[in-house]
């Protein structure tokens, strides 16, 4: 993959992409091979991994910021946009616990993309929030790629990976059997489904 | 342009070390959770030793007559308040990457942070009990000498040092197999019978023979040497003859000590870096 580009992981159930994912972020290690990235990497392989129920909005969005990476100043500096962009009102300094799921998914998204990474891997977790927040995620997320970040995204929504990558790779059983424009990868996996 | 890297590479401490504002983070979360919706709070964490302390005063000291020992109550209370802290940091270190295992699978972060975070808030725990140790020494008749004061430190930095080696060695084998928590919650409630905290050392030099492979090992354990060593920094300035009840070689066993303290960081940090790319499939 060369700097910059989108790309789309798809394929079956048990096909291997999330596992690529985590090969590529650093969760696994290969078993033969290596994998490696240029520049930051964001993983959001789970919205919300490092949220903790009995902390405030306010303390997690520090928290879940920290281990995505960034350092304190850039977490205060972000922090205004973080919450503007969850939009989550008046409970910021409620705990967590509290939270509808949907306002836990909003804030937990809102500090994933907001982490700047060079390379940022999104596993399966754009079903976010009613469809205005969901609008507004991919928009962001598309931003992102446009400012020329690499972006791998692994997701069974088809026409929101064609909506968001360039190039296509369909795995199966954890072997690559298309890679090319997305548009071409999509038919090819419906044609096999 | 910077450099392909692969990720997820283990930093060992060092990558601790520069994720120290993530380390605070967590050690902050750990205290808060811990005391959730508690009326006491972090007050329990003063509770708890008083209790233990009262139990053993009373129960050792009182009915078994222990406190044959001069100024009992600072003996007893300086040997429990380390070996809590050592039992506390060890429990918890030993249990924290299975504990984070979403964390651990979903996000990379040096897994290191999991075992350090656990003695750093055993620390946390520490700092009052230690203040309040000396302030009972201080009663006693205590004063501080410069000695006692380099003993004091030398005991808190090895008592750490042993907790984080061997949470990281620990806490990375019980990812694989579960029995250890168990193991060491064993281990950590008769730890407190295998250091001089209960009773005074020349009992057991009596029991086991001064020149005794036994006695010798019992000696070097590093943790007798850190009890010995908050005894040195406080009980021992409390009366006239306590210091010398103190045993005999204490620097020289302290320097054996760090080593071995220092060699398990070493070792944890190998064996946890060995074992930390199976995390994610093991959790």
């Amino acid at each position: 993959m060369v700097e910059g580009e989108s790309v789309a992981l798809l394929g079956r159930n048990g096909s291997g992409k999330s596992t690529l994912l985590k090969l590529v972020a650093g969760v696994m290690a290969p078993d033969a091979g290596c994998v490696r990235v240029r520049g930051r990497l964001a993983g959001l392989l789970e919205v919300g991994a490092g949220f903790h129920p009995d902390l405030t909005g306010r303390e997690n969005v520090h928290l879940n910021a920290s281990i995505l990476g960034m350092d304190p100043r850039a977490i205060r500096a972000r922090f205004d946009e973080i919450v503007e962009f969850a939009d989550i009102g008046p409970f910021l300094d409620t705990q967590v616990r509290f939270y509808s799921s949907g306002m836990f998914l909003r804030l937990a998204f809102s500090v994933a993309v907001h982490t700047e990474p060079d390379v940022f891997l999104v596993d399966e977790v754009l079903a976010v929030g009613d469809e205005a927040f969901r609008d507004k995620c991919l928009t962001r997320i598309e931003r992102l790629s446009d400012e020329g970040r690499t972006l791998v995204v692994v997701s069974h929504d088809l026409p929101l990976v064609e909506r968001l990558c360039r190039r296509g790779v369909v795995l199966d059983s954890g072997r690559l059997v298309h890679d090319g424009p997305v548009r071409e990868a999509v038919e090819h996996l419906r044609a096999v489904l | 342009m910077s450099d392909l890297v692969v990720q997820g590479v283990g930093g060992g401490l060092a990558a601790v070390a520069r994720r120290r504002y993530l380390l605070t983070l967590l050690v902050r979360k750990e205290l808060r959770v811990r005391y959730r919706a508690s009326v006491l709070g972090l007050g329990w964490s003063y509770v708890k030793p008083a209790v233990t302390f009262a139990v053993y005063f009373v129960g050792l000291g009182l009915v078994l007559r222990q406190n044959s020992i001069e100024d009992y109550a600072v003996y007893l209370f300086g040997g429990l308040v380390v070996v809590a802290a050592f039992s506390e940091a060890l429990g918890n270190a030993t249990r924290s990457v299975v504990a984070n295992g979403e964390l651990v699978r979903k996000v990379f972060l040096p897994r290191e942070l999991f075992p350090v975070a656990s003695v750093c808030v055993a620390g946390v725990h520490l700092l009052p009990q230690l203040v309040v140790l000396l302030v009972g020494a201080l009663v006693a008749g205590w004063r501080p000498d410069p000695v006692g004061v380099v003993a004091l430190v030398a005991c808190v930095v090895l008592t750490g040092l042993l907790a984080t080696g061997l949470g990281l060695l620990l806490s990375a084998v019980d990812v694989l197999f579960r029995d250890v928590e168990n193991v060491v919650d064993l281990v950590l409630t008769v730890l407190v019978w295998a250091s001089p905290v209960l009773y005074p050392t020349h009992l057991v030099e009596s029991l086991l023979g001064a020149g005794s492979w036994g006695y010798a090992l019992y000696q070097h354990n590093p943790l007798t040497v850190a009890v010995d060593l908050v005894h040195r920094a406080t009980w021992a300035g409390a009366s006239p003859g306590n210091a010398a009840l103190v045993p005999p070689d204490l620097a020289v066993r302290t320097v054996v000590a760090l080593a071995v303290a220092v060699g398990l960081v070493a070792l944890g940090q190998n064996v946890f870096r060995r074992l930390s790319g199976h995390f994610a499939q093991e959790l």
